[in-house]
């Protein structure tokens, strides 16, 4: 398996720095036909965005990956040594267990390569909660150490989320790296000997599509179609969702934006796809994203541009539910990536 | 006019309604429902587009139906695929005229 890229901080690109990210996206101006995200909002009714009851407490364990995909928002890979720790995750549960959020949903990097990364799952699951991973099915075969995560997860039965851009390896492994595509499938051979992917075992495996370049994902129900025909049919594998994630105009992707000049066609494609229906259903309303040093964000993206929640006290270890639940959520030109078409979340199209 | 196709003149389509706003307003209308979801699949559209585009060679269709076709999950193999379809019918038809030459070499030879 090869890397895809290296991250933006080794290659000490400008925009490892978040505040030239924010730079490039809030120059984007009316003449460009690309409006504030806040006005937007406001102009076609959908008002600020409040909070609803948080469904889902999302953590991100450390930037280490094993891979390194061309398109990541984290700018993560094998040279990030940004990892949360034993301290930081203890903080993490005793605010879950003063909350009743159902989902804690477990994302990197490869968040398995956190040395806690057990311990953490098992505290979780004692707690009753449902324990989400975002798994890059690679580092199932990536390590002898690994191998038995799928054996760890059906014990558990943690809910297995997979990026896996497209069903034919070019394209996966333009994206990702190459030979991802194959080890992809082996891993999810794997998953799918202990119990995942079948429709009555509970052992759920949804699979991740996003655009291999400048576009906007396509209808969720036709692709996942294709998807099980296409898997199933050259790979005898199977899941069970596939869920459409837009790529984010932010980190490695609005590189590729920038160094092939589709920037500003690729704001205006989301902005003229904005749908306040898939705007009221935005995934920052009822989730609550933890940076690996214990930063609390509205979402994953406004954590990876450093914009943390707007309350007094921005870490984990100092907030409550209450004070979570009274704040206005920060919004900022990157939003439109979950507004456009049918809209996009972690969760995938929104209507 | 410095040249006669400009990408940007792809996002003022709609602009050709300010010459004619009755017969502009009858086409798009009509064009929307055409693309929407019948008999057939919205991507199998784009693909018959994608095809037909590359038929009547223009380079504004080959650039709206190419990004369609990837956003509406189609293949690169699909892609190429409906422009096979297309130089296939193009090449067929000139093909098959074939048969017309050869009934007029027929009709004047002994």
């Amino acid at each position: 398996m090869a890397l895809a890229t290296t991250s933006l901080l080794r290659r000490g690109s400008n925009l490892a720095d978040t505040s030239e990210q924010l730079r490039v996206l809030r120059s984007s101006n009316a003449d460009d036909a690309i409006p504030s995200f806040a006005g937007m909002l406001r102009d076609r009714g959908v008002g600020r965005l409040t909070p609803l009851e948080p469904r889902v407490l999302q953590i991100n364990l450390g930037k280490m990956c094993n891979q390194a995909c061309k398109h990541c928002h984290v700018d993560a890979g094998p040279d990030r040594t940004e990892i949360m720790s034993r301290e930081t995750l203890e903080q993490c549960l005793t605010f879950l267990a003063t909350s009743a959020i159902p989902i804690v949903d477990l994302t990197g990097g490869a968040p398995e390569m956190n040395p806690h990364f057990r311990w953490f799952v098992d505290e979780v699951a004692r707690l009753g909660r449902t324990v989400m991973v975002r798994c890059n099915l690679t580092i199932i075969v990536a390590n002898p150490k690994y191998h038995d995560l799928p054996s760890f997860y059906a014990e558990r039965g943690v809910h297995v989320v997979s990026s896996l851009p497209f069903y034919e390896a070019s394209r996966t492994d333009r994206q990702r790296g190459s030979g991802v595509f194959a080890d992809s499938i082996k891993a999810m051979q794997m998953l799918n000997d202990v119990g995942y992917g079948a429709p009555d075992t509970g052992l759920r495996l949804d699979l991740v599509y996003n655009p291999v370049g400048a576009i906007l994902p396509g209808p969720q129900a036709l692709l996942e179609q294709d998807f099980k025909r296409a898997l199933d049919k050259q790979h005898g594998v199977q899941f069970n969702t596939l869920i459409c994630i837009t790529n984010m105009p932010i980190s490695r992707f609005l590189e590729f934006l920038l160094d092939r000049g589709l920037y500003t066609s690729y704001m205006q494609t989301l902005v003229s796809a904005f749908n306040p229906a898939a705007a009221l259903g935005v995934m920052c309303r009822d989730t609550i994203s933890v940076g690996w040093d214990g930063m609390v964000y509205d979402c994953d993206f406004n954590q990876m541009l450093d914009l943390p929640v707007a309350c007094s006290s921005t870490h984990i270890a100092s907030l409550s539910i209450e004070q979570l639940q009274a704040r206005a959520i920060v919004v900022d030109q990157h939003c439109y990536g979950c507004t456009a078409g049918a809209g996009s979340s972690c969760g995938g199209q929104l209507t | 006019m410095s040249s006669y196709y400009n990408p940007a003149d792809l996002g003022k389509f709609g602009a050709i309604a300010d010459f004619q706003p009755q017969l502009a307003e009858k086409f798009f209308a009509w064009y929307g429902e055409v693309f929407a979801e019948g008999a057939l699949t919205q991507r199998e559209k784009s693909l018959i587009a994608l095809a037909v585009a590359h038929a009547v060679q223009c380079p504004y269709c080959i650039d709206a139906y190419t990004t369609d076709s990837l956003q509406k999950g189609a293949s690169e193999q699909m892609m190429m695929e409906a422009v096979h379809v297309a130089a296939a019918i193009r090449g067929g038809a000139s093909l098959v005229h074939g048969v017309m030459m050869m009934n007029k070499v027929n009709d004047v030879s002994m």
